[in-house]
């Protein structure tokens, strides 16, 4: 049954139904209307698990790093500063394989200070070894906590994941959503079961200190756990559409790409205004499309490769900016390696950075800069303030 | 304050503020503009330094150079500022979270190093900022949104943080008690070494409407009300009498003269 629900708190019923033993969290904006509703869904008994309220994000992921050597599921949420604050310890909840799931409200990063919506504190975090998973609506962004807890806790994988919307756009957006059953969802996600946990009677050391004829071997070891992520991200999303009805078995998903000339590439609740903006250049007569990407890592290239296949150029909207670089955008390059001896154009577009809007007439710019093999830039700069 | 005086350390340019009406940081920064300027220090040689946080945002209207940091840093910017210039006066805002929660572990050593910084926390009990999240000076009981039913752990007691931790400073007041708290800012700005001012505040917003304060004036009158002079606290327990538990200590903690980092030669 749909209710019309805030995204944060379509989040929280999620997180519910996945019934973590452990939450622990610190507030920043916007990921605080999450960890409240679930604060107040511990405290009113709703949610059977400790909310361990910390100091930091910092303790907060480490609790949770604790909390899932202990052999528990565990659930934690943060944006922009506290996520590179936690960067630390997110690097070793991935080398210790502990299948956390935290939602990242998708915010800018300071210096200068903002609390508006871009994507580069997760997309700084890409090197972890989480997978990372975006939503366009509230409904998919909801959808993907259970289907990043399937597929993490899969003894195969032992991963942990990022399920990253767009702050405010999505976290403080009222939609329409479905919110499963608790039944139902017990039943596509039982009880976790660790592949290993701390236990007095059958100790094990987690974290030691790995000597060089070993650490390498460890670091390739959870690139394999990854790229192996892709398949069982597919197969937990396949098994969701048989349950609920929305299937989410594929990383990329392309709109209107049949006959496209130029073909967006985006993430994230932007998808919305690019389907829209299509819609009317193809009133107009031109040729575009959007290939959106759910799974960012594991990247998905193979299925960029095939849904890019036709076109002559592509636009990668970049709500990041890998500072220094040729593309400017982090996405673009990959893309570009994805497209590898194709002779496909490709170009980034670093948008939207700092909570700037993206209008539906700055992708129709874009579309035209694309076209004429104009790229790899800061879209929209203000010039008089430089 | 006189109009001169206002003008000379407020950017009227930064008007209207972002702190809701009632709130009691204003009259902190009021406070502590009087004791500045009182010194005789100029806008040249002052540098404001902050955290993140409501009561962090309070050099942003200062006309000195200010540096506003991330949330619980603001001691170690500070301390990086005094080191690479002594002769600049370096005053801190920040707020309970900002010292106590994320920043906790700069507090202690910044005492410890008892490093010449004057800092001036407004703590309102709760992450302002945010939207009223328990922190940990939440008193046990007081409600906020992350413990909806009353918060169950100990809340610190930061001035005697201070005061256990090496600072040469440390007094306790609040927005109520504005003449005491210009003379403990002052005292702080004096003293050679880390000096501490805690004061307390009202947050009608984020605390006082969850915690049964339906009008501003009902809490700064409850912070009235409660406030115990240190030494009567001490008298009371030489004397063997109770100490009612709804009561909070005020006054001056410590004034000392310990070896300090950064004091200007
Ligand atoms: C690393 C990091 N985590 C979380 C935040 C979000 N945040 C901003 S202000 C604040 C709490 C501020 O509380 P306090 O210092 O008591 O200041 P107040 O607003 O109450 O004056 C928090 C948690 C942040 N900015 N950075
Ligand atoms: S939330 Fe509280 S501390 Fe922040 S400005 Fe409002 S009243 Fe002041
Ligand atoms: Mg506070």
């Amino acid at each position: 049954m749909l209710q019309i629900m805030e995204g944060s708190h379509a989040i929280a019923e999620a997180v519910r139904l996945c019934r973590p033993e452990v939450v622990s969290a610190y507030p920043i904006t916007p990921q605080t209307h999450i960890v409240e509703r679930l604060a107040e869904m511990v405290a009113d008994g709703d949610l059977n698990a400790e909310y361990i309220c910390v100091e930091s994000e910092f303790s907060a992921l480490s609790a949770c790093l604790g909390a899932s050597a202990a052999g528990s599921r565990v659930y934690s949420a943060t944006s922009s500063q506290g996520l590179i604050l936690m960067a630390e310890v997110v690097f070793n909840v991935a080398g210790m394989r502990q299948p956390i799931i935290m939602s990242i409200a998708n915010r800018a990063l300071g210096a200068p200070l903002s609390i508006w919506n871009d994507q580069q504190d997760s997309i700084a975090l890409r090197d972890s070894g989480w997978f990372q998973l975006y939503g366009e609506d509230v409904q998919e962004m909801t959808d993907q906590h259970f289907i990043a807890y399937k597929a993490a806790e899969r003894h195969d994988i032992l991963l942990p994941g990022f399920v990253c919307f767009d702050g405010f756009i999505l976290s403080h957006t009222y939609e329409p959503v479905d919110i499963p059953n608790q039944e139902d969802i017990d039943a596509y996600l039982p009880k976790y079961v660790p592949y290993n946990m701390l236990d007095a009677k059958d100790p094990i050391s987690m974290g030691m200190y790995a000597t060089p004829e070993y650490y390498h071997e460890f670091r390739y070891e959870i690139d394999q756990a990854m790229m192996r992520s892709a398949a069982a991200l597919s197969e937990a999303g396949k098994e969701f559409g048989e349950i609920f009805g929305r299937d989410y078995s594929e990383h990329v998903v392309p709109y209107r790409m049949d006959d496209a000339d130029v073909a967006f590439v985006a993430m994230g609740s932007i998808c919305g205004t690019i389907k829209d903006a299509i819609d009317e250049m193809r009133t107009d007569g031109i040729k575009v499309g959007l290939v959106k990407i759910r799974t960012y890592r594991p990247f998905p290239e193979k299925e960029i490769a095939k849904a890019l296949g036709g076109v002559s150029a592509v636009a990668v909207l970049e709500k990041n900016v890998s500072i220094g670089s040729a593309m400017k955008g982090a996405v673009g390059p990959e893309i570009l390696h994805a497209l590898n001896g194709t002779g496909i154009g490709v170009y980034s577009y670093v948008a939207g950075l700092g909570g700037r809007d993206i209008r539906k007439k700055d992708i129709r710019a874009m579309a035209d800069l694309a076209a004429q093999g104009k790229g790899n830039m800061f879209y929209g700069l203000r010039e008089e303030v430089l | 304050m006189s109009t001169e005086t206002f003008g000379k350390w407020y950017r009227e340019d930064r008007l209207p503020h972002i702190f809701c009406t009632g709130c009691g940081n204003g009259t902190v920064m009021n406070c502590t503009i009087k004791a500045v300027d009182a010194m005789g220090w100029e806008i040249d040689d002052t540098i404001f330094v902050s955290g993140i946080g409501c009561s962090s945002r309070a050099p942003g209207y200062i006309s000195t150079d200010s540096l506003h940091t991330t949330h619980g840093r603001a001691l170690a910017f500070a301390t990086g500022v005094k080191m690479a210039n002594p002769d600049l006066h370096v005053v801190v805002f920040t707020g309970d979270g900002d010292l106590a929660a994320i920043g906790g572990n700069h507090f202690i050593h910044a005492c410890r190093r008892n490093i010449d910084l004057t800092v001036i926390c407004m703590n309102n009990m709760i992450y302002g900022m945010t939207g009223g999240q328990g922190s940990p000076c939440t008193p046990v009981g007081k409600i906020s949104t992350t413990t909806p039913y009353g918060a169950a752990e100990p809340a610190f007691d930061l001035t005697e943080l201070a005061v256990a931790a090496g600072a040469n400073y440390a007094a306790r007041w609040t927005s109520y008690h504005v003449a005491e708290l210009i003379k403990a800012i002052r005292a702080g700005l004096e003293t050679p070494g880390f000096s501490f001012i805690e004061a307390l505040v009202q947050c009608p917003t984020a605390y006082g409407r969850r915690n049964k304060f339906r009008q501003v004036g009902e809490q700064v009158e409850y912070m009235r009300s409660h406030a115990m002079l240190l030494q009567k606290k001490r008298r009371l327990e030489e004397q063997g009498k109770d100490v009612p538990d709804d009561m909070f200590t005020v006054g001056e903690f410590v004034r000392r003269y310990r070896p300090a980092l950064g004091v200007r030669k």
